[in-house]
């Protein structure tokens, strides 16, 4: 949206009072926000850590060195060495990539789909509602690990079922999030005034309803990432997920519990880099949550 | 009232009926055979369709639901497990008190922790402690539950030799499992309490409880937290939800007898019937969760108690925002 400026004419001055875009505004809230810069520094961090993680460990994740097995963590192995001799720093970096990609693909794969139930309940209603809104119902009273299980095991261990499960699982969430606000919307003026110059269906729904309900869907879509990795982790964990030797954070944890006695920083070290990365994803889903609706700011 | 707990529990039917559906169209669409997994290797191709034809598995798949549904309806048959032939419900109700009392532990100890935390913090916001605790918070609410069970039992269960690792039966087998699973718990209700009861210290009856002289003491608990807790209750409701799934896990790590382990069991062994019949219970028992919560709103806010009274009627939970779900 382009700035506009306002000529404000005094008596004996001409004030120019420059109007600042909805999104600037909420972007300078944002960089004074201490816990969402906090949050977003920390996962940047992370994010070009995993991405760079052929750059860092050209040899990959897989490499083994049984001579250096078991070794603890040290200067040359920040993370330790695991059963193999594989070196778990770099596994974690790679699998970083791994449960990253899981957490925003299956989040976008969930908001998508949910969003859209969402519209057209809130704004059909009648049958539509009804009929949608009893499904979600359905898939709510069962508890989302235990559906994304069930689906894993229909689709197969692997990382695209592993997104697929966990994306299903969080569809409801995000449909209840934007039908609620939607039926109080859909009856302001500016919808009626679309509906009286004949705009589409779909234009009301997409261009002018989505936009203004878009706020707490932003923040939860931040909030789903980190639940979806932690599912995800989980899912491993069952051995219903991404599969060993694969280093999806989860699975490094699960492979590792079997030394749990004498070398735990194997399983404690995959966690904290798992703890951080949803930690920065959670305060830069509070902060964006201030910053998008002051309302809500205690 | 009465018409109202009524009319709940009839809608709790579709909502059953659309889970067994579900359920079913999930397996049935699960690849792998049961009767090769079952079976020995040496059966031959003949005695696998029979065992599958005595099971109903070669029927289409809206036969093999209605016979579901017709067991459970006329016969109080949840079907029959394919390893030991037994009726499931034997084995599932073995199992179930164990997820089930895991999950009210965590939630007790959630709703205490949380609960006192988060009115504590709210009483001292802005200071040092608040800050504290909020950061604490935010670590409990990050550390996946699994991967805290195992360093409970790496700390208190090898180093300290406080509590037993494995197992669950006595008080002694719960606590780890219970505080694994309830830090999370118990950090995303404290955050909840926290906003909740800000918002309730700005009213203006809480000022003229203060302007006449009342007690402080009774200002926060009978004032502010009584009027705090309609969306904390929401919140309890969805957390215990989270937590009857989430012991699935945790009973992973622990070795728990619980339906967790046999779920997992069961789908490696392709047994559809075990499958089925838990995840029925599980959702049954979060329905009725819910249902004893929208009566526990009533008891704290006698306002929604009227409302119930003179709508009875509406789809369930729409009145009451589901804050907590986004973290369930």
């Amino acid at each position: 949206m382009p700035d506009q400026t306002i000529a404000v004419r005094q008596p004996d001055e001409t004030v120019i009072v420059k109007q600042r875009s909805m999104f600037r505004q909420i972007l300078a809230r944002l960089v004074r926000n201490r816990s969402a810069m906090i949050g977003f520094c920390l996962l940047m961090i992370i994010v070009v850590l995993c991405l760079l993680a052929p750059v860092i460990a050209p040899q990959g994740f897989n490499a083994q060195n049984i001579s250096a097995k078991f070794q603890p963590p040290s200067l040359k192995y920040p993370c330790g060495t695991d059963n193999l001799g594989r070196d778990i720093f770099v596994r974690i970096l790679y699998g970083g990539r791994i449960s990253l990609l899981i957490g925003v693909v299956s989040t976008l794969f969930s908001a998508a789909i949910g969003i859209v139930i969402g519209l057209f309940a809130g704004y059909r209603g009648g049958s539509t509602d009804n009929v949608a809104m009893r499904i979600i119902d359905i898939v709510m009273s069962i508890p989302a690990i235990l559906l994304a299980i069930t689906i894993a095991a229909a689709l197969g261990t692997g990382v695209n079922s592993a997104i697929i499960a966990i994306g299903i699982a969080s569809i409801p969430i995000f449909a209840r999030l934007t039908r609620a606000p939607i039926i109080q919307v859909k009856n302001e003026e500016y919808i009626e005034a679309a509906r009286a110059i004949s705009a589409s269906q779909f234009r009301i729904m997409f261009r002018h309803l989505l936009p203004n309900i878009l706020s707490p869907l932003i923040v939860q879509i931040t909030i789903n990432v980190a639940l979806s990795i932690m599912l995800a982790a989980g899912l491993s964990f069952l051995g219903m997920g991404v599969q060993p030797p694969n280093p999806e954070w989860g699975a490094i944890i699960t492979s590792a519990k079997v030394y749990i006695i004498d070398h735990s920083y194997m399983v404690t070290m995959p966690g904290i880099a798992m703890a951080l990365t949803v930690i920065s994803l959670n305060l830069f889903g509070d902060g964006l949550r201030d910053c998008l609706d002051p309302r809500l700011k205690i | 009232m009465v018409k109202y707990i009524v009319k709940r529990l009839i809608y709790m039917i579709p909502v059953l009926l659309g889970v067994a559906f579900l359920i079913s169209i999930i397996l049935y669409l699960t690849p792998g055979d049961p009767a090769s997994v079952i079976l020995s290797s040496q059966a031959t191709d003949a005695m696998r369709d029979a065992w599958r034809q005595e099971r109903g598995l070669n029927d289409p798949f809206l036969l093999q639901y209605i016979h579901f549904i017709g067991g459970i309806v006329l016969h109080w048959d949840w079907g029959t497990s394919y390893v030991n032939g037994l009726s499931v419900t034997g084995d599932v109700m073995l199992r179930f008190p164990n997820t089930f009392l895991l999950a009210c532990l965590t939630t007790v100890i959630a709703i205490i922790i949380g609960i006192l935390l988060g009115v504590f913090t709210a009483k001292h916001q802005n200071t040092w402690l608040d800050t504290t605790f909020s950061v604490v918070g935010m670590i409990g609410i990050s550390m996946p539950q699994f991967w805290l069970g195992m360093l409970l039992i790496i700390w208190f269960g090898l180093n300290l030799q406080w509590f037993p690792i494995a197992g669950f039966d006595g008080p002694k087998y719960w606590v780890l499992p219970s505080v694994a699973l309830g830090v999370q718990n118990a950090a995303i209700l404290m955050r909840f309490t926290r906003t909740s009861v800000l918002e309730c210290m700005r009213q203006d009856y809480v000022r003229t409880a203060r302007a006449k002289g009342q007690v402080e003491r009774v200002i926060t608990w009978h004032h502010i937290v009584r009027n705090a807790l309609i969306p904390i209750i929401t919140t309890v409701g969805a957390l215990f939800g989270g937590a009857l799934g989430m012991a699935m896990i945790l009973e992973q790590v622990f070795s728990i007898n619980g339906l967790g382990r046999l779920m997992v069991e069961a789908i490696a062994m392709r047994n559809y019937p075990i499958i089925r019949a838990s995840v029925m219970l599980l959702a049954a028992s979060y329905s009725f969760i819910y249902l004893a919560l929208d009566l526990l709103y009533a008891a704290v806010d006698p306002r929604i108690k009227t409302d119930f009274e003179n709508q009875s009627a509406g789809p369930r939970r729409a009145r009451v925002s589901r804050k907590g779900a986004a973290h369930a």
